[in-house]
């Protein structure tokens, strides 16, 4: 229910300890059924609840696509609530809308986080408390750092106006305007959701080896050749890994955009995909349609999950 | 600590490089209390503002008169006592039943490995696969009705509760740690007559305290944040959660109240994580891949 965190990149089996040989031995049976009778009872409990709340909401979720409820009925509907949301304008500017907000978080919220975590590891003093300030908006409750930005980017008493103003730099309407509102639902989301990358990129930092810096150095290499050849090749498997999770985890932006601008934002330019779900659902009570729009963004993801999986099991077997 | 990052030791100790650090480490700090704390502090400032003030042009960074009582007031009029009570319930509970379930699964899968095992971990697994925000629409359909027992569980804390045991980042997550308990500890205690439960309460649950800790605290503040799931299953006003009550409130009060509200709201996890910062920071890379 809520963003996936950060570290679902560990989402992987682990490779077995040790296999379980079954001996065959006097009594052996009785004591594989009482030891599989025990190890079932502790998995019980988790068992019912994944069941219930979260496999059996899967295969709802594909057989809903399918339905819709007339008069009070739920019939069949094979392919129509896919043609129904294909046919709806509010679709295609919800997947516009979507890009665009992974496109300008993957500029903001990708670089930014990796290039604080760059200058972060050069200083040798501070740095806890840097650290600390950064994840600091991580912890507050969404509805909390949203009002705020939604006072900031207020066109009248806002603090963003008075800063701009007292520099010389005309006033923005912010969330009201077309052109500006998404990027203003960025830069908040940005704010609130960097500091557990931040501090990924840090750690990810500290692990190459300084060997490196030097030879490139003997070489000839300034900062920035430095970064290129050796702080990034380093750092590529988590580089490539946080991308991915950036890309599934913006697609699915809900929260930021419907606390600031109710979701669909002016004439629309910040409605989401997710956010025309929740319409569907929950303001047209047409579940069908939520549901095959899900599966629209599920298989779109799919392959983003698929990737990410792949490459995250190449990088634990290094 | 590592001794060499991208700027060579020898370029800092030369009074050039010297003056640049110190001087880009002084904007940083700076640039960073400003933009981090900086939003905190004129949350807490304008909840102490008079509604006259808090609406005039230019803002004033520091409130001609402090009005202490609208944290009163808002703690009043929003009836915050009991969101936050709530909230508290809810959290604790998903954090109860997370300890037993996922905890009792982990270690089943981990050590006493049934049959299928494999096959349930990868199962909970591919839960991490779907996009959770797909899973809304069906989840919600659910919980209206859950199947077999029938039960709607709108508005009671079951709706948190439970789907909050699916977790299974946090089941993979001690899984990993029970695998790296010695086989031949729990043999000991089997070789003594433990039973399994017996074992896991003396032998895996004592030496497990640090992964035990990170899942509390990710399960306890996953339910403070949370947003939409709570707005859906909560409706009734008397039983939603912080966020959502704020939310559902805020353009009823005068602005002054709700962000002094805010403020109130944001404490409890702002003081939990001040606390606990360490682990919360450890197990954010906790057995993440090297680089």
């Amino acid at each position: 229910m809520s963003a996936p965190t950060l570290s679902k990149r560990k989402a992987r089996p682990s490779a077995p300890t040790d296999s379980r040989a079954a001996r065959p031995e006097p009594g052996a049976f009785r004591q594989a059924l009482k030891r599989n009778l025990t190890a079932h009872a502790f998995l019980i409990g988790a068992l019912l609840c994944f069941s219930l709340f979260s496999w059996y909401p899967m295969v709802r979720e594909f057989i809903l696509a399918f339905q819709k409820t007339e008069n009070g009925e739920t019939v069949w509907a094979g392919w129509s609530n896919l043609t129904y949301i294909f046919n709806d304008p509010a679709f295609w500017q919800a997947w516009r809308n979507t890009l665009l907000f992974t496109a300008l978080a993957l500029v903001l919220g990708f670089a930014v986080p990796f290039a604080i975590a760059l200058i972060l590891n050069e200083f040798r003093h501070g740095r806890g408390y840097l650290r600390l300030l950064v994840y600091l908006p991580v912890m507050l409750p969404p509805v909390a750092s949203v009002l705020l930005f939604k006072y900031f980017y207020d066109p009248g008493y806002g603090l963003f106006n008075r800063i701009l103003e007292s520099v010389g730099l005309p006033g923005q309407a912010w969330l009201q305007d077309t052109d500006t509102a998404m990027l203003s639902v960025v830069v908040a989301a940005t704010w609130m959701n960097m500091g557990g990358a931040t501090l990924i990129y840090l750690a990810a930092l500290q692990s190459i080896p300084g060997e490196l810096y030097e030879a490139a150095e003997l070489d000839g290499a300034g900062v920035f050749r430095r970064i290129w050849h050796v702080t990034i090749p380093q750092t590529r498997l988590i580089l490539s890994l946080m991308l991915l999770l950036q890309i599934i985890a913006t697609m699915q932006v809900f929260v930021e955009p419907f606390l600031l601008t109710g979701g669909a934002g002016p004439e629309g330019a910040t409605l989401t995909v997710v956010h025309l779900i929740y319409q569907y659902a929950f303001t047209f009570n047409n579940y069908g349609s939520a549901a095959a729009l899900g599966l629209v963004l599920l298989v779109l993801l799919a392959g983003f999950s698929a990737a990410y999986a792949r490459l995250s099991r190449a990088g634990s077997e290094d | 600590m590592s001794t060499r990052t991208l700027i060579s030791p020898a370029q800092l100790a030369r009074p050039r490089g010297k003056f640049l650090y110190w001087t880009a480490f002084t904007a940083v700090t700076v640039l960073f209390t400003l933009v981090f704390i900086g939003p905190l502090y004129w949350m807490v400032i304008s909840g102490l503002k008079s509604p006259q003030e808090f609406a005039q042009t230019p803002p004033t960074l520091i409130p001609d008169a402090v009005h202490p009582k609208n944290y009163a007031d808002a703690w009043g009029v929003m009836d915050l006592a009991k969101l936050l009570f709530n909230t508290l319930y809810y959290a604790f509970g998903a954090l109860a039943f997370q300890l037993v379930f996922d905890v009792a699964a982990a270690y089943s899968l981990s050590k006493l490995r049934p049959v299928f095992g494999k096959a349930i971990l990868g199962m909970m697994l591919l839960t991490l696969m779907i996009p959770a925000t797909v899973l809304v629409v069906p989840q919600y359909l659910t919980v209206l009705d859950v199947p077999v027992v029938e039960r709607n569980l709108i508005n009671s804390p079951w709706v948190i509760w439970l789907p909050s045991v699916t977790n299974a980042f946090n089941i993979f997550l001690l899984k990993r740690f029970f695998d790296s308990i010695p086989r031949e500890l729990l043999d000991a205690a089997a070789i003594d007559g433990a039973s399994s439960l017996r074992t896991l309460r003396s032998v895996v649950l004592p030496l497990s305290r640090p992964i035990l800790g990170v899942v509390s605290i990710f399960a306890v503040v996953a339910v403070w944040k949370d947003f939409l799931w709570p707005m859906l299953t909560l409706p009734d006003p008397g039983k939603q959660t912080v966020n959502v009550g704020i939310y559902s409130l805020a353009a009823s009060v005068s602005e002054n109240w709700l962000l002094a509200a805010l403020a109130i709201a944001s404490l409890p996890t702002l003081i939990i994580f001040l606390i606990f910062q360490r682990n919360i920071m450890s197990g954010l890379t906790a057995g993440s891949l090297k680089g």
